[in-house]
């Protein structure tokens, strides 16, 4: 009787301290959720989520304290890969925080910009170049569209535009078929009827 | 000698219909009054214009240079002035623009003085790699990857063979073949001058078995110390024989690593075109500015090859062939891997070896259901599984699609061919290829937007402490500035207070010791007295 609780409080020990040494020596720094949810979002930094960026979002669905479907801008897309890394069923997006639209980019009508810097100040990813008193325009290569540059201008001279696809972002569309509707079929089968016949 | 030949996985026999295009022989088309010359012709970067609108050009001039390593130069097909670089509309299947330089001829044909270099033997590989970029050579094969980097094998990778391939197992087209027939000879030459290149000992062409005649052509123009190392082969005839990874299974009975390249197997393959123009390069100092081009198809009055210089409108070859009034199908390229056009005013580029025009049938087929009867994945030369890739792909499950090696797939269209319910398979495969590629390209876009979030917010909050910094010492020097003032200050009123009590003690001290006190009357001294009193008194009181 001794013995056996005597080997089972060994045991324990030397298991308990195994863990406790894992605990340690594997211990995770910060919450890699966190960063796999962030990967997954668009990074337009938009806000539309109401959340100051998508790393602030990613936290806050991390937490529970945000639904996936807040990102317009990622659309169904993001929302299904959210829910397959979550394990959660798909939401549809919530039309609260805006409508999916393909992506766009912003430029600014240089004749009329008086290079307040407002909208440099404005940007999330630093895409806008420019200098005070100075004209300012948009590196659309930068551009994530996320259209917070617009309602600061106080001259309204921002605009948006649909990124256009040229040759080499071109995508082969998904085939369009011609599936036969059941009165097709019916047809076919009668024709091959009368052929045998 | 025979070699031994290794069978390929799957692949058809398929009807050639290639002899309607081999009757005649191969005529030069007559020089166009307008060449359009696209900035991407090859796979890679786009060339960068080095002319501007207006300039007299000449023949083989270089008027675009390669910006970038994978990318190459483009040369003026024939002499004239530049009038445009703008965009037109180019062979694509998506029928879209790109920016192109746009000549019109000056019907002299004239020339730019050219280097020869017979002897190519005494150049190293470098430098004949330079004269086979500088002179714009991509694969002539179809897919336009540039020649010079498929001639440097780079740091540990060992070429054992150099293959041309002439196989050509598409139906309908016949420019290499044509080529084969005409022009063996420099062929040879081309495959001469990659072996040196390259330092590679065995060298195999490959021709398909029906083309006997440009077989017999290459045979008969071989000297005879080159047969010691070069091998004609004939391959059978079997659809897609002649895909770079097909063609070499069936030479070497290697395979092609998945996500490989053959020369991570120690093999180098080119077309017989790219030889023949590596021959022109170097030989003769003519860059890449015409090709063989297969017009052909049921809709073509006469079919044949013709020798387009690059830039030339479709449309003047295909008049000069003659189009049946019904023909409304345009494919550039064969009828199983091409693409089809709606609009034929475009130019002839570097990559077009095939113009099919045929008669469409009026009526699309039914597309049925797949039945899983796995037809397809018999005929697969890359041992897929279509079925598999089709279902994925439809789905938009891109991630599936890539783990059945969707990337695997050569696009044959072998499947689509034998598939009883009509299903387009590879139409299927190429949207969710392009589609898997730009969801990378966003992925790569949405890293860099993060990126530059991230390195504005720390910008913010660096800009944001040094803020904070520069105020705290601003009140710490303000402080010390302010201690030394009082000091000063104190110094300042204790001087001041000094200087009151010495003037107080002063006065003091000379209210006493009044003045005009001689010669005073009782009365006045009394007066005083009693003043003095009453002073001391006041004063006492206060």
């Amino acid at each position: 009787m001794l013995a056996t609780i005597l080997a089972i409080a060994t045991l324990a020990i030397i298991f308990g301290l195994i863990l406790g040494f894992a605990a340690i020596r594997f211990k995770v720094e910060g919450d890699p959720i966190v960063d796999k949810i962030d990967a997954v979002l668009p990074q337009t930094q938009c806000g539309q989520c109401t959340y100051p960026g998508c790393r602030p979002y990613a936290e806050a669905i991390a937490n529970g304290e945000a639904q996936i479907n807040q990102c317009p801008p990622g659309g169904e897309a993001v929302i299904h890969e959210l829910a397959d890394l979550l394990g959660v069923d798909p939401l549809p997006l919530n039309e609260e925080h805006g409508e999916h639209t393909e992506k766009t980019v912003v430029y600014i009508d240089e004749q009329i910009c008086i290079g307040c810097t407002l909208c440099i100040q404005a940007c999330p990813v630093d895409a806008i170049a420019g200098a005070a008193k100075l004209m300012h325009t948009v590196i659309e290569d930068e551009c994530t569209g996320c259209d917070l540059c617009i309602p600061v201008c106080p001259v309204d001279c921002i605009y948006v535009k649909p990124v256009t696809e040229t040759i080499n972002t071109w995508k082969w569309p998904l085939p369009e078929v011609n599936q036969p509707t059941l009165k097709d079929l019916l047809d076919l089968k009668h024709i091959k009827q009368e052929q045998q016949s | 000698m025979t070699m031994r030949l290794w069978k390929i996985f799957g692949g058809l026999k398929l009807a050639g219909h290639k002899t309607m295009s081999m009757e005649d022989a191969t005529e030069a088309t007559p020089l166009p009054k307008i060449l359009t010359l696209p900035l991407k012709q090859h796979i890679g970067h786009a060339a960068e214009a080095i002319v501007n609108v207006g300039d007299k050009v000449l023949k083989g001039q270089m008027i675009a240079a390669a910006k970038d390593y994978v990318s190459t130069p483009i040369h003026a097909s024939s002499s004239g002035t530049v009038i445009a670089i703008e965009e037109r509309p180019v062979p694509h299947p998506s029928g879209k623009t790109t920016d192109c330089i746009v000549i019109e001829t000056d019907g002299e044909d004239k020339w730019i003085e050219r280097v020869e270099n017979a002897n190519y033997r005494q150049l190293d590989a470098s430098a004949l790699r330079n004269i086979i970029r500088d002179s714009g050579i991509v694969g002539l094969g179809g897919a336009g990857f540039p020649s010079f980097i498929k001639l440097n094998p780079g740091p540990g990778n060992m070429v054992d063979t150099l293959i041309l391939n002439g196989a050509e197992c598409e139906p309908y087209i016949t420019c290499d073949a044509m080529l084969m027939q005409e022009h063996g000879r420099k062929i040879i030459d081309g495959l001469n001058i990659m072996r040196h290149a390259l330092q590679v000992e065995r060298c195999i062409i490959a021709v398909e078995d029906n083309k006997r005649a440009a077989h017999t052509m290459l045979v008969n123009a071989l000297q005879e110390h080159e047969a010691e190392y070069i091998d004609v082969v004939q391959i059978p005839t079997l659809y897609p024989a002649g895909g770079e990874k097909q063609l070499i299974k069936t030479l070497t009975g290697k395979e092609v690593p998945s996500n490989g390249l053959p020369i991570n197997i120690g093999i180098v393959c080119h077309n017989v075109a790219t030889a023949a123009a590596v021959a022109d390069a170097v030989l003769e100092g003519k860059p890449l500015i015409s090709r063989y081009v297969t017009v052909t198809g049921e809709g073509i009055e006469h079919p044949r090859n013709l020798d387009v210089l690059i830039g030339t409108p479709l449309n003047e070859i295909i008049e000069l062939c003659g189009k049946r009034s019904e023909a409304n199908q345009y494919i550039i390229g064969g009828p199983m891997m091409g693409f089809e056009i709606a609009d034929t005013n475009i130019p002839v580029i570097k990559t077009c070896n095939c113009i099919l025009i045929q008669n469409k049938k009026t009526e699309a087929e039914f597309v049925m259901p797949c039945i899983r009867c796995g037809q397809c994945a018999a005929v697969c030369p890359a041992q897929l599984l279509p079925q598999q890739l089709y279902w994925y792909a439809r789905a938009k499950n891109f991630d599936k699609t890539q783990d059945y090696n969707l990337f695997d797939c050569i696009e044959c269209g072998c499947c689509t061919y034998v598939c009883p319910s009509h299903i387009p398979l590879v139409q299927y495969y190429r949207f969710a290829k392009t589609e898997i590629w730009a969801q990378e390209q966003e992925k790569k876009s949405s890293d860099i937007a993060r990126q530059r979030h991230e390195f504005r917010q720390f910008r913010m909050e660096r800009k944001k402490a040094e803020n904070e910094e520069r105020k705290r010492q601003k009140k710490e020097l303000l402080k010390k500035v302010s201690g030394k003032k009082d000091s000063a200050d104190d110094a300042k009123k204790a001087a001041i207070k000094e200087a009151m009590e010495r003037v107080k003690a002063k006065r003091e001290a000379q209210s006493a010791i009044a003045k005009n006190t001689d010669n005073l009357t009782e009365k006045q001294k009394k007066e005083i007295a009693e003043i003095e009193a009453r002073r001391k008194k006041a004063k006492e009181e206060n």
